[in-house]
């Protein structure tokens, strides 16, 4: 405790003990970004079903702060591409991907927006890592929610390692 | 009206070039040797004998045979309750034929998605436009010389398209007594060298 000579506390103040956290910016906003992810369903097939499930009371994604589902992506920070695109609809992905504001993060759910799963064929890209940076990758066809939100919380835990600080000064 | 007096009638007013196929399972095929006359025929069936729907319109692709392509068209009479299939060709030197929109406002998706497809085209079509793939794409995948895991190209707006990786495929079932020669194999659609 420190006082000044009036018998001033200057140093300590008893009023505000045990409300101050001591941290770093990365991990401040880190915590802020991956317990607040906004996603943008990017459904182009069945995986989007199992989105939408992923989003429902049975398993429940705003468990993990990512339930507030956007339909612009100017208001998402997260695109889960959920199922085929074909190489028509990768126009349409990547132009989406563009107008989303940084920082942002990609989940490929499920076999074919990882590789093209089945689909080897000329209509269909072969995977959506082509196109965009992608961050997790989900297995299945389609996966179970139970996947889908484990991937979550595999980006969750990316992008607590990530120097966001810096990221920002840039 | 029975079926047989519309072949009947219809032989008599398109002469030397409707050929009549054996009747199969009950249905009937026709088949235009002058596939200029297809919207004249169409048009006929439509206002001279009932047939009030067309159901389909599909192409095949007999790759290494002349004339190389073939359109299928299937007409239905609600009225009297019978098919008939027209058949024509097209050869790969006059890949054109006239188009079906003017009798049959259906036939405009139809023939775009043949022309998406195979690349046939029908004169006189108010839209003809790619319908399934992109506007800008260089072939037509339904081609039999197109391959199955496609071409590489360029689309504009920053994206391409390149072939998929087959990994010895595709992988094709024949037909066997055991299930375990039924698996599907890898199979070229290239002859080995």
């Amino acid at each position: 405790m420190v006082h000044n000579r009036e018998n001033q506390v200057i140093g300590y103040n008893s009023k505000i003990e045990g409300n101050v956290v001591m941290t770093t910016m990365d991990a401040a906003i880190n915590w802020i970004h991956k317990n607040s992810l906004w996603p943008m369903p990017m459904g182009l097939a069945c995986c989007a079903i199992e989105l939408m499930a992923a989003a429902s009371s049975r398993f429940d994604i705003s468990r993990f702060g990512a339930e507030v589902m956007r339909f612009s992506p100017r208001q998402s920070d997260l695109l889960v591409v959920a199922g085929t695109v074909t190489y028509k609809m990768a126009l349409a992905v990547k132009r989406i991907y563009d107008q989303m504001p940084n920082p942002k993060w990609v989940i490929a759910m499920g076999a074919c927006a990882s590789s093209g799963g089945m689909y080897r064929s000329y209509a269909v890209l072969q995977g959506i890592d082509r196109l965009l940076p992608v961050d997790v990758y989900i297995s299945g066809c389609p996966p179970r929610p139970e996947a889908l939100l484990d991937g979550l919380m595999r980006l969750q835990s990316k992008i607590g390692t990530e120097r966001s600080f810096l990221a920002q000064k840039k | 009206m029975t079926l047989k007096t519309v072949l009947e009638t219809l032989s008599a007013q398109f002469p030397d070039c409707l050929t009549l196929l054996p009747e199969f399972r009950g249905e009937t095929t026709l088949i235009l040797t002058n596939k200029n006359r297809i919207a004249d025929l169409a048009m006929q069936l439509k206002m001279q004998h009932g047939f009030d729907y067309l159901v389909d319109i599909s192409s095949i692709d007999n790759f290494g045979q002349e004339p190389r392509y073939e359109i299928v068209y299937e007409f239905y009479s609600y009225k009297n309750g019978y098919y008939l299939r027209v058949k024509t060709v097209v050869s790969e030197e006059d890949i054109q034929l006239p188009t079906l929109t003017t009798v049959y406002a259906t036939a405009n998706w139809h023939e775009r998605e043949i022309y998406d497809m195979m690349g046939i085209q029908f004169t006189g079509h108010p839209d003809l436009r790619r319908i399934l793939m992109w506007d800008g794409y260089p072939y037509f995948p339904l081609r039999k010389d197109f391959p199955l895991e496609g071409l590489s190209s360029e689309i504009p707006n920053g994206t391409f398209t390149a072939p998929a990786p087959m990994e010895g495929g595709p992988f094709v079932t024949e037909p066997a007594a055991h299930t375990s020669e039924r698996e599907p194999r890898s199979k070229s659609p290239l002859p080995q060298s």
